[in-house]
């Protein structure tokens, strides 16, 4: 069936099976590879996009619930050749290693700190928990969200 | 993981989902957050014929002052619980609880009917409602229904809602000043709980474990010694008894008991204080 929605800024459609999850439709119907899969179980939040701004594990929700809806990814963060601040932070504080579960770390830090911008270091930690690092660099991701916002900014 | 394929209808009001369960029978499922049902059929533990998307219906979230109670509506996600001044004031318990659910994407999209009606033993909020005393108002080709909370759980993932049936509404009654209390044991964030406790004191103390059998149930034992006037680590020490708690890697049927003992002493401790 046509779903249709707007993809960072983008009015976008196309014929899906009901079936597909949001974020097979934006990696490989729209071929925004930026969101990444990981655990497949709703766990680890690598696939955190946002919809209608605010967090959402895109393997957890059917393309065709997102219908008529504002989805933001990881490539829609930056603006203008300027990456977004929270991507700065996440370079200047080296809040990655591998990186794998960066795109989705930096989607819950910036759906969290819209939500409670004076957040502190115990609610960044309590705020990202749907969201796994298997490096184990949580530390410098903290670090990253609190240089951003929340009240260590 | 991909679900296998299923029909998909969007429902575009409570009755209209209900006809379409009444045509489709137990072939149909509803889908409102999909954070129960979603997880499911990509392992293929659901396989729905007709899958009918409620989430849509947005009259089916508020959560508004209904005089001695608080109405919820079904499709209200956790998130918006969490954050509800009104019922963090006149139901604290149950606000309290929606915040401890998964992790914050799974709070944005859970909705509080679908959590009940998935009657999973593992999860929050059914025992939360459990120990606030709740009732359930289910929709169905006849009209709409109340189900007591205590008795809406059945079985292992089974509910007694019929198979035309949809939750419509959830009614809290207020708890203002109120002791309360929830307590949960995991060891790895966003986990389900390996056992819960919801305490909820006043003139009849509730309370309701989580995982500790095959359904969302309360501790009989706990609130007739509490009801008693047993101190809380008295009422504590039964918090096992009658139990048949699941057994897996997290832990056997005797550490779950132990745990019910020290959440619920805890909880009673902290609701006291």
């Amino acid at each position: 069936m046509k779903v249709e929605m707007t993809v960072n800024g983008e009015s976008r459609s196309a014929d899906v099976e009901p079936r597909t999850l949001l974020v097979h439709f934006l990696r490989d119907d729209l071929g925004l590879t930026g969101t990444n899969i990981g655990c497949d179980t709703s766990s680890c939040g690598a696939c955190t996009v946002h919809i209608d701004g605010e967090s959402v594990k895109s393997c957890t929700v059917l393309a065709v619930q997102a219908d008529g809806a504002d989805v933001t990814t990881i490539e829609g963060l930056a603006g203008g050749g300027e990456l977004h601040p929270m991507q700065e932070a996440f370079m200047e504080c080296h809040g990655l290693q591998c990186g794998y579960c960066t795109p989705g770390m930096v989607m819950a830090a910036t759906s969290l700190l819209s939500e409670n911008p004076d957040v502190d270091e115990a609610g960044v930690r309590e705020g990202l928990e749907g969201n796994l690092c298997r490096c184990t660099g949580y530390h410098n991701i903290v670090k990253a969200v609190l240089s951003v916002g929340g009240d260590g900014s | 993981m991909i679900p296998a394929a299923f029909d998909y209808q969007v429902a575009d009001s409570a009755d209209a989902a209900v006809a379409a369960l009444v045509s489709h029978g137990d072939e149909a499922k509803l889908l409102a957050g999909g954070h129960s049902l979603i997880p499911l059929m990509r392992f293929r533990l659901a396989t729905p014929a007709v899958l009918v998307d409620i989430g849509r219906l947005s009259d089916l979230s508020y959560i508004t002052d209904a005089g001695d109670h608080i109405a919820i509506g079904a499709l209200t996600r956790h998130r918006d619980l969490e954050t509800s001044e009104l019922l963090g004031a006149q139901a604290p318990l149950m606000a309290a609880v929606a915040g401890q659910v998964g992790d914050p994407q799974v709070r944005h999209r859970g909705t509080l009917g679908g959590s009940l009606a998935h009657g999973d033993p593992a999860s929050d909020l059914p025992a939360a409602l459990l120990a606030c005393g709740g009732s359930l108002v289910a929709r169905g080709p006849n009209g709409d229904r109340t189900i007591d909370a205590a008795d809406f759980f059945t079985g292992f993932l089974e509910t007694a809602l019929a198979a035309d049936e949809m939750l419509t509404e959830i009614r809290v009654p207020k708890a203002a000043g109120i002791g309360w209390s929830f307590q949960k044991f995991n060891r790895r964030a966003q986990d389900w709980a390996i056992v819960g406790a919801a305490v909820q004191l006043g003139d009849a103390p509730k309370v309701a474990l989580i995982n500790m059998g095959s359904v969302p149930m309360r501790s009989a034992a706990v609130e007739a010694a509490l009801a008693s006037g047993a101190a809380a680590s008295d009422a504590a020490s039964v918090a096992g008894d009658g139990a048949e708690p699941p057994e897996d890697l997290n832990g056997d049927a005797e550490y779950r008991r132990h745990l019910a003992r020290v959440l619920v002493g805890r909880g009673i401790e902290e609701a006291q204080s």
